[in-house]
């Protein structure tokens, strides 16, 4: 589809949706459109943005097809949504990334393997080793170090001057109290997933039974890569001040987080792919599904081949399994912002829209 | 998909808010039942999937609605719009609707909140969440979970009947001729408004031109062998609730998004360019349902809403995007008008406005027009200049069976079916002979419905 016709399908459902209003409580995406006569293509990204993809709203809808009017408002926005991520996409080339997201995935997944195993020792990696800095034999400590930096703080420059690109287009009139006010609301709304539930009802995967697992996958997701996350950061820590270098032991701290958070990443990970699998296809895109299937599969690599290599750190195949570790994080970090994980500060920005525009005094109703 | 058997204890004919609340209050007392529904699975739900709250009697404020309701402000309101209901049934309706969302919320039925969603609170009304459709399909869930058998796409056309005792239901299912036999039968259908046939010989040939607003499968077949049978009917055929709707949404099924309530922000000329009735007459939230009749009586049964910029902002969103045009005889081209008969209405129109109260534009009318505009009568001034398309657009019908307080079916000889019981459209003239409240026609269904569902349990001893 063209940018035209995706703009131009997304304004009419967008239309009938003002005009019945019957989902209003189901998300926030109905409240920002209520009395609203016109869209311009920021606005489009914001509602595309603000939308979590619960498909409540299609499962509810007197409109959806077979009805002649074929309303189908989360497939709508999920293609703007798709498109408003390679429009704001900054630098500009990385945009091109989104169109065929699962083979960047897959491709730079491959060649982000291939850098770590050609910074790799080739005698070292073979071999077994044991004690204290067996790992840096296989990869130097100062390469890992420096394309950690690298990997992480190039592609988080992108994602936030993407992001800012998207906030500035989309920014309400508001004095920056009224902004600054609202960010709380926005970072709770963001954090809890609150409209991944259909308001209350539960996700619409499927028409007969809408739950709360989908909300409650995604938080397990997140919550074992902050985990992940921690065990790294505690890990430098460790190496940085008191000079114990890794690998370390299975009842340290770094080791305990990393297992709960791998495991928790996994059951996260599968659970969401589980889901995906069995959910009613009409109202997704397939271009969108492909993305969310890519990048499940690479956290779930990142969170399996962490596991795997900690299981079997004291073995010959230590050195190939660092590798592909480190190679699939580093994928997961060049991915930033050119792939499905952009979703979260675009949407971030979207319910920052949304609570400036719910803090303000409501319309009066009509008599 | 289940098979039609052969037979059961409960038949329940209707697939919305009033069949399901039967069969699920039926089979909730242990009855074995069946539901049929003329539409397709995909369908289902009867109107019910176009409605969104219903009115329910309260003694306090709850979760869902503010205020008090009580069973006598209930039956003084639906006695001011039709004098001539029922009183028995009235009362029956309105003390039963006073437990319905409980009962509704133990089907599972979610309603919203107070204060969630943009709507007005209402005090007389709860809200489905997400409305009807997703209250009919939780229905259905339950229905199915507690073991009721539903059949689609079988629509019951004809009755057998000995003495005061249904026998058999004739069915068409699949295209296929059936035949069911029940101890009880309830009628939970609705009317005849989208049988253009039926509506023909009420209406004359102006009825080709009715949208019809709901589901394409209410035709009226079941009533008609009812009436066959000899039931005795209420209200009258000829009448309905039509309002103003946009010629542009299809002929059937356009629901709530196609009604036009920019009206009162404007003025309606007919083809011929001119007005032909006071816009400002009657605003109440109500006032479209005016507007039905005055079309039907319309050259053409087609007029156009014209408004100017500030009017399109006064009203709600809309559908379908007005036509819009930078001048007044620029949009009369595009609506094939003459353009100097519909600027002459326009400048006439403006220049017989009396602004009296000029902080109060509500109170602003027009004088030494025929008709006058008597209130909210604002220019139309500020470009692009708007234009809906108009058409009456039929909700429902002020006719079906009556019925006794045990919502058996009345016979014309006087007497009553013994075993052949109406819930929902297909009887609610026996409360609504004329008019409408909002929220009704669930709660005609929904309450109407567990009564028949709970009486016919009792009927065949469970």
């Amino acid at each position: 589809m063209s940018a035209d016709d995706i703009h131009a399908e997304a304004e009419r459902a967008l239309r009938l949706c003002s005009a019945c209003m019957f989902c209003d409580d189901y998300c926030a995406v109905f409240p920002a459109i209520a009395g609203k006569h016109d869209y311009s293509l920021a606005d489009l990204g914001y509602l595309a943005n603000l939308c979590h993809n619960c498909r409540g709203c299609y499962h509810a809808c007197q409109y959806a097809p077979p009805h002649a009017f074929a309303l189908n408002l989360p497939q709508a926005l999920a293609r703007v949504r798709q498109r408003s991520y390679a429009d704001y996409a900054r630098p500009r080339w990385l945009g091109r990334a989104f169109a065929h997201s699962g083979m960047v995935v897959v491709l730079v997944t491959l060649a982000s393997i291939a850098a770590v195993a050609l910074a790799a020792d080739p005698a070292a990696l073979y071999t077994t080793h044991s004690g204290n800095g067996s790992f840096y034999r296989v990869v130097p400590l100062a390469v890992m170090m420096t394309g950690a930096l690298a990997a992480s703080v190039l592609p988080l420059i992108a994602l936030a001057y993407s992001a800012a690109t998207f906030w500035r287009a989309i920014a309400p009139h508001a004095t920056s109290a009224q902004r600054w006010r609202a960010l709380p609301r926005a970072l709770g709304d963001a954090v809890t997933l609150r409209y991944l539930g259909g308001g209350d009802g539960g996700c619409g995967d499927r028409i007969e039974a809408p739950s709360r697992r989908r909300r409650l996958f995604h938080h397990l997701m997140v919550g074992g890569l902050a985990l992940n996350f921690a065990s790294t950061i505690l890990a430098a820590l460790y190496r940085g001040w008191l000079h114990w270098e890794a690998p370390y032991p299975l009842a340290s701290v770094p080791v305990g987080l990393g297992i709960a958070g791998g495991v928790l990443t996994l059951i996260g990970t599968f659970g969401l792919i589980a889901l995906k699998l069995r959910a009613d296809k009409a109202p997704t895109v397939p271009e969108t599904v492909r993305m969310d299937y890519a990048m499940l599969g690479l956290i779930a690599s990142v969170a399996a081949s962490g596991l795997l290599l900690l299981a079997l750190r004291a073995s010959a195949l230590m050195g190939t399994l660092l590798v592909l570790h480190l190679g699939l994080v580093l994928a997961l970090f060049v991915l930033l912002p050119a792939g499905k994980l952009v979703h979260a500060p675009f949407r971030l920005a979207a319910l920052w829209r949304s609570a400036i525009e719910r803090a303000r005094p409501l319309r009066k109703a009509p008599d | 998909m289940s098979q039609l058997p052969a037979h059961c204890h409960v038949l329940v004919i209707g697939g919305g808010a009033a069949g399901l609340c039967a069969a699920i209050a039926a089979r909730r007392r242990g009855a074995e039942v069946v539901l049929v529904d003329h539409a397709a699975v995909e369908w289902r739900g009867g109107n019910t999937r176009h409605a969104r709250n219903f009115r329910v009697v309260h003694d306090m404020p709850d979760d869902y609605a503010p205020g008090s309701y009580p069973v006598a402000a209930f039956c003084a309101d639906l006695a001011r719009v039709a004098p001539d209901g029922d009183a028995t049934l009235t009362q029956l309706l309105a003390e039963s609707s006073a437990t319905l969302v409980p009962w509704l919320q133990a089907q599972g039925v979610r309603m919203q909140r107070r204060g969630r969603g943009t709507m007005p609170w209402s005090q007389r009304t709860v809200f489905f969440a997400g409305g009807g459709k997703a209250a009919a399909d939780t229905l259905y869930a339950t229905a199915q979970q507690i073991g009721a058998t539903i059949i689609h796409d079988a629509e019951a056309c004809g009755l057998r009947v000995e003495g005061n005792q249904v026998g058999a239901v004739e069915l068409i299912h699949r295209g296929q001729r059936a035949t069911i036999t029940a101890e009880v039968v309830i009628a939970g259908c609705g009317g005849h408004q989208a049988n253009r046939d039926w509506l023909r010989d009420s209406f004359g040939p102006a009825a080709d031109s009715i949208h019809v607003r709901g589901i394409g499968t209410v035709r009226g077949r079941l009533l008609r062998a009812m009436m066959d049978a000899g039931a005795a009917t209420v209200g009258d055929e000829r009448r309905g609730h039509i309002v103003a709707v946009d010629a542009r949404g299809p002929e059937v099924d356009g629901g709530i998004v196609t009604r036009l309530e920019c009206i009162p922000y404007g003025i309606v000329v007919d083809r011929n360019g001119r007005r032909f009735a006071d816009e400002g007459g009657d605003t109440k939230r109500t006032h479209y349902a005016r507007w039905g009749e005055r079309l039907l009586a319309a050259p053409g049964q087609f007029a156009y809403a014209i408004l100017d910029d500030d009017g399109i902002h006064r009203a709600s969103p809309t559908a379908f995007a007005p036509i819009r045009a930078h001048r007044v005889d620029q949009l009369a081209r595009e609506l094939g008008l003459d353009p100097q008969t519909l600027t002459t209405t326009v400048d006439d129109y403006n220049r017989a406005i009396v602004a009296a109260d000029p902080t109060s534009p509500t109170a602003w009318r027009t004088s030494g027009l025929s008709p006058d505009k008597t209130s909210q009568a604002w220019p139309i001034v500020q470009p692009p200049f708007a234009a809906f398309p108009l058409r009456p657009g039929i909700t429902f019908t002020h006719f079906g069976v009556a019925v006794d307080p045990s919502l058996r079916v009345q016979r014309q000889d006087g007497t009553r079916f013994d075993n052949l019981l109406a819930a929902g459209m297909v009887m609610a003239a026996n409360v609504l002979p004329r008019g409408y409240l909002a929220g009704l026609g669930v709660t005609i269904g929904a309450a109407f419905g567990r009564l028949a569902g709970e009486e016919a349990a009792r009927h065949v001893g469970r």
